[in-house]
């Protein structure tokens, strides 16, 4: 973990109540997410990365409740404290050949950062990008630029398949079974709301992992304020996740 | 001089970690070299493993947070055969053991264990937990079960100082800590957590899971430094003072008010390097104040 300060060199609306943020300063950005000083709020905000390139991170947020829609007033220049390098993210290496991603809303942005890796490895991605309806996505052409085949879905079908993205899965052709049908893949990743990661997971057969969310306190593995019970006993999200083993999660 | 002396102890500056801020140390072993440090008190520690409480554990507060971790911890065996020797490893300093219970005997049955660790060199008794029931601050809110816990464990700690963590969740803390004192406690850390709460007015529900939890940050500041001040000058074992620290000026003021150490809680988790920072600033605040060594600024207040 890091402490440095970054110059915000972009904060704009890209669609409904989602800013993209970049983030700029010297040095690699590593973890899978980072920890935000917003001026006037006592707690950092955890937001994942979305895009990092050496002296540059991209990150996409919601304005969901006070601290995110003060960061979205801080204008282009602002200087801001960065915690870097935390959290546990994809493992990229546990896809043999074939990935399948399953983003829900903002749950697209790790995942984009994910598939840049898979496909640096030479790997198959599909993608599946679900959203509330067609003002909210986000990273569409960015995942279709770079990826295999890209679904999106919306629950009120203004954009792509209508309703959630375990329908636009079934609705792949093939069956949704690993290594079978062109929805074939030997491993899944997903990031979203918790429901719909539950469904994602019960629904997809094979082995993957799901990237989790919760308040957090310090967001590096020592305050204990993000605790999850699992089959293997109480886990951090920040520190020991955000991102688990299918078969480690209780979905409780 | 940054040195002070608690209970005989030497440590080598007055900034501790406070409980629960810092996990049990290695969690930050690879941030910073935790050398700096004058101490570190460890995660809350029961006698059987805990998870603790539901989540959300964590709410936003202006100048402050409340959490409602509820001492998820390993347990007394985990940290004395596992936690602290692995910490000993990489920490030269001061190893505070902070100790809860349930009940007089898994005081005395925890405490027992944490007087017998190698590794450990002082024990901070937590009657003030706000975040479990039947327990924690049920013991540190009248005199007289703060004094039949401190009777209690002083009887078992035959090597190591034990001092009483207090809560401020009382009104009138000084006869609280004069109890304490009386029943054999060598020293008192102050203040623990506010009882608080915040409501999420969409949902329409408490934003903690536990509906209450423990209100701390830089919010509590004033109020600590009176209480340490109060309790120093009412008693003559040494203080701890904790509370809303989170500047090298702080942890001087602190001092003035009567703390001979001084622990640092919720700013560790807004800033992970705040003891280290806190360290590194102290000689320049102490020239530009004239303080020569610090341990005579102790309760000149």
């Amino acid at each position: 973990m890091k402490k440095v300060i970054y110059t915000i060199a972009d904060n704009s609306l890209v669609a409904k109540d989602t800013y993209r943020l970049v983030l700029e300063g010297d040095g690699a950005v590593d973890g899978e997410f980072v920890n935000l000083e917003i001026p006037g709020f006592y707690l950092r905000r955890p937001l994942s990365v979305c895009d990092a390139e050496e002296g540059r991170l991209t990150i996409l947020y919601k304005t969901v409740g006070a601290g995110t829609r003060v960061l979205a007033t801080l204008p282009v220049g602002t200087a801001i404290s960065v915690l870097t390098g935390l959290g546990k993210g994809f493992d990229a290496d546990a896809c043999r050949q074939k990935a399948l991603l399953v983003a829900g809303g903002l749950g697209a942005a790790p995942l984009y950062l994910l598939a840049k890796k898979l496909k640096a490895q030479g790997k198959e991605v599909r993608v599946v990008l679900g959203f509330n309806k067609k003002e909210e996505i986000v990273l569409e052409e960015a995942f279709r630029a770079l990826c295999d085949s890209v679904v999106i879905s919306t629950l009120d079908g203004s954009a792509g398949v209508k309703g959630f993205v375990t329908d636009a899965i079934k609705e792949m052709a093939g069956p949704a079974g690993h290594d079978g049908g062109q929805a074939g893949y030997d491993y899944f990743y997903t990031c979203g709301p918790m429901v719909m990661m539950k469904a994602v997971c019960k629904l997809l057969e094979g082995p993957g992992e799901a990237s989790l969310e919760e308040r957090m306190g310090c967001g590096a593995g020592y305050c204990y304020c993000c605790s999850i019970q699992t089959k293997n006993g109480p886990r951090r999200v920040c520190a020991d996740g955000p991102v688990f083993k299918k078969e480690e999660l209780l979905w409780e | 001089m940054m040195e002070v002396n608690l209970c005989g102890l030497r440590l080598q500056n007055p900034v501790i970690p406070a409980s629960g801020t810092f996990g049990f140390g290695l969690e930050l072993a690879d941030t910073f070299d935790l050398n700096v440090l004058g101490g570190i008190s460890l995660k809350g520690t029961t006698l059987e493993p805990r998870y603790g409480n539901p989540l959300p554990r964590v709410a936003e507060c202006p100048e402050g947070m409340i959490n409602a971790v509820g001492l998820q911890n390993p347990g007394i065996d985990a940290l004395v055969n596992e936690k602290v020797p692995a910490l000993r490893k990489v920490f030269r300093e001061k190893v505070i053991a902070n100790i809860s219970g349930f009940s007089l005997e898994e005081y005395a049955a925890c405490c027992a264990k944490a007087d017998a660790c190698a590794g450990i060199d002082l024990i901070e008794v937590n009657i003030s937990c706000p975040n479990v029931h039947n327990g924690g601050m049920a013991f540190g809110t009248s005199c007289d079960a703060a004094a039949e816990v401190t009777r209690t464990v002083r009887e078992v700690c035959r090597n190591k100082p034990v001092f009483i963590k207090l809560s401020p969740n009382v009104t009138d803390i000084v006869s609280i800590a004069r109890a304490c004192e009386d029943a054999g406690a060598d020293g008192l850390t102050l203040v623990n957590t506010l009882l608080g709460m915040r409501i999420d007015i969409v949902r329409r529900k408490p934003v903690i899971a536990n509906r209450y939890g423990g209100f701390s940050g830089k919010a509590i500041f004033p109020l600590a430094l009176r209480m340490v001040n109060q309790v120093a000058h009412a008693c003559r074992i040494p203080v701890m003072g904790c509370g809303g620290v989170a500047s090298a000026e702080d942890v001087i003021e602190m001092m003035m008010a009567g703390a001979t150490a001084v622990q640092v809680g919720a700013e560790n988790l807004r800033n992970p390097f705040a003891c280290p920072e806190i360290v590194r600033d102290l000689p320049a605040v102490m020239e530009r104040l004239g303080i020569q060594d610090l341990e005579t600024i102790i309760g000149i207040v």
